[in-house]
């Protein structure tokens, strides 16, 4: 199109999500050993490894909760490893985070969690916000229950009222910590389902941190496995299968 | 009377061994003692440092202070007048047996005003709402940190320290001083009930003859410096919730340092305080 602006051309080009040579220790244990990763706009990549590799720990890099050792992390281009904490917050406000055990705010309702960012964020009216938080709920499946406090719903219910909040801002970069983890099988599918879904309605980049290789097959594009702090294999789940190391057939096969 | 800085650092380093539970036995135990105080010491600092920044840049959360304020005024508002009406009692009745020895039974209303509004309001409501809200501060901020709900506000744009720390420690340092007048209030008012119950005395006479050579420099620098205490109480209580680690576990620690590390500091600070008033309102 010759008429396209060129900003707008060159953010379609930039990947929502860009980590180079990422070095993260804590102490003397090194948990990101050299990370590259790469995500495009509506593409969803899981990150697999075992429990206590850092995957929880990239995902916090990415939105800024920890800085690294060294190595660059762009979110929309953006640098945000040295970003001053207001310029940071924009950034924040793009990308919606999913904690491993949703993280609601105790103190308050289902609905005030999600009315939290926007009442923070957003110049909407008291009604408008209302209707919106409604709308992001029902989404979700959980239109019923919004007075009730998280203690009083069930883990699978606190994960999808924790993907509302993290959808109310409209984020165009989704990061889930273990969204199926501690979940029943049946409730766990629900979820991917869910995941899947808003995937294909709303285009998002997303990076999943899972274990669950199940649940990372049925919704990403790409998955990358983690050991010893690096990306030991990066592909589509067939790529993976066809893999001869022995770390990745275990993954694969549990045993 | 000038505070030795070696002496006061060894007060705060017993004070902090104290708090965390640790017998120090041996020389090597006691360096690490000392390291642990200057390294928490440290975190202090650059945690106050942040809450300074936070606290001063716009937007302020209004809303969340006054819903604080409100909070912690409402939940500790009965026990401080229950506290204030104990010691009124206790220390009319004390009093006055002694004055009665010295023949100078006239002075009790005196004594009971000078010593509530001087020393004990001020550090009974500090520690009652040390007991009760340094409590509820640390273990309801620790579980928010180990439960990822601090990391959750902080993904969305929101400023934890702003959010949650500013608000709650403004709110310990505005309504100590109120707390403290009702402190006073109640504390003098069961004094003159006690009294009467030994020997009947019209409240009007009393409050006359206790208040009557009581000055504003022997009211206000005293009920004031429970901005201090405020301050210790809300900084220590929500340093020690954000820096809570480790699950239940970690709530538990953040929770029982946060009151015997608040009441400790304000007793020593209490030390420092009353020295001041002494040297520039006497």
């Amino acid at each position: 199109m010759p008429n396209e602006n060129p900003n707008t051309t060159s953010e379609k080009h930039t990947p929502p999500v860009r980590v180079q040579s990422l070095r993260k220790s804590f102490g003397k244990q090194t948990v990101l050993d050299g990370i590259n990763l790469e995500v495009a706009h509506g593409e969803t990549l899981s990150v697999l490894g075992r429990s206590g590799t850092g995957k929880s720990v990239l995902l916090k890099l990415i939105i800024g909760l920890h800085r690294p050792d060294s190595g660059s992390i762009r979110v929309h281009g953006e640098e945000v490893t040295n970003l001053p904490l207001q310029q940071l917050n924009e950034v924040r406000k793009k990308v919606g985070f999913l904690f491993q055990q949703a993280a609601l705010y105790d103190s308050l309702t289902v609905e005030e969690n999600v009315a939290f960012p926007l009442r923070r964020h957003s110049r909407m009216s008291d009604d408008q916000r209302s209707k919106r938080v409604r709308e992001l709920l029902a989404n979700v499946g959980m239109d019923q229950d919004v007075y009730k406090m998280p203690s009083e719903i069930s883990g699978g219910m606190q994960k999808r009222v924790g993907l509302a909040r993290a959808l109310a801002l409209e984020p165009d970069v989704l990061l889930f910590d273990e969204p199926t983890a501690g979940l029943d099988p049946i409730t766990a599918a629900e979820i991917d389902d869910l995941i899947l879904r808003l995937q294909k309605e709303r285009h998002m980049a997303s990076v999943i941190v899972t274990h669950d290789i199940h649940g990372a097959q049925a919704v990403s594009n790409r998955l990358a496995l983690m050991r010893d702090g690096q990306i030991l294999i990066e592909g589509t789940f067939a790529d993976l299968q066809k893999s001869r190391d022995p770390f990745v057939m275990q993954f694969l096969n549990g045993s | 009377m000038a505070v030795h800085p070696i002496l006061l650092v060894f007060v705060f380093a017993m004070a902090f061994a104290a708090a965390s539970g640790d017998h120090a036995g041996s020389p090597s135990d006691t360096r690490n003692l000392l390291v642990r105080f200057f390294e928490w010491f440290g975190n202090l600092s650059m945690f106050c440092g942040r809450l300074l920044r936070a606290g001063f840049t716009p937007p302020y959360e209004v809303r969340e202070f006054v819903h604080q304020f409100d909070e912690l005024g409402s939940k500790s508002l009965p026990l401080v007048a229950l506290a204030g009406a104990a010691t009124g009692v206790v220390l009319t009745l004390s009093t006055r047996d002694s004055l009665i020895r010295f023949g100078a039974k006239s002075f009790l209303p005196a004594v009971v005003v000078f010593s509530i509004i001087k020393e004990s309001g001020p550090i009974i409501t500090a520690l009652v709402v040390s007991g009760r809200a340094a409590a509820g501060i640390g273990a309801e901020l620790g579980a928010m940190k180990v439960t990822e709900q601090v990391d959750a506000m902080e993904a969305s744009a929101v400023d934890p320290y702003k959010f949650l720390v500013a608000t709650r420690v403004l709110a310990c340092m505005f309504m100590l001083p109120l707390l403290t007048l009702v402190t006073d209030f109640f504390g003098i008012v069961m004094g003159w009930v006690a009294n009467t119950a030994a020997e009947p005395i019209s409240l009007q006479l009393f409050i006359h003859d206790g208040f009557q050579s009581v000055t504003f420099n022997d009211f206000l620098p005293p009920t004031l410096k429970t901005i201090v205490f405020g301050l210790l109480i809300g900084v220590i209580a929500c340093f020690q919730g954000m820096h809570a680690t480790g699950g239940t576990e970690g709530v538990e620690r953040a929770a029982t340092s946060s009151v015997v590390l608040a009441s400790l500091f304000i007793i020593l600070a209490d030390v420092l305080l009353v020295h001041l008033i002494l040297v520039f309102f006497s």
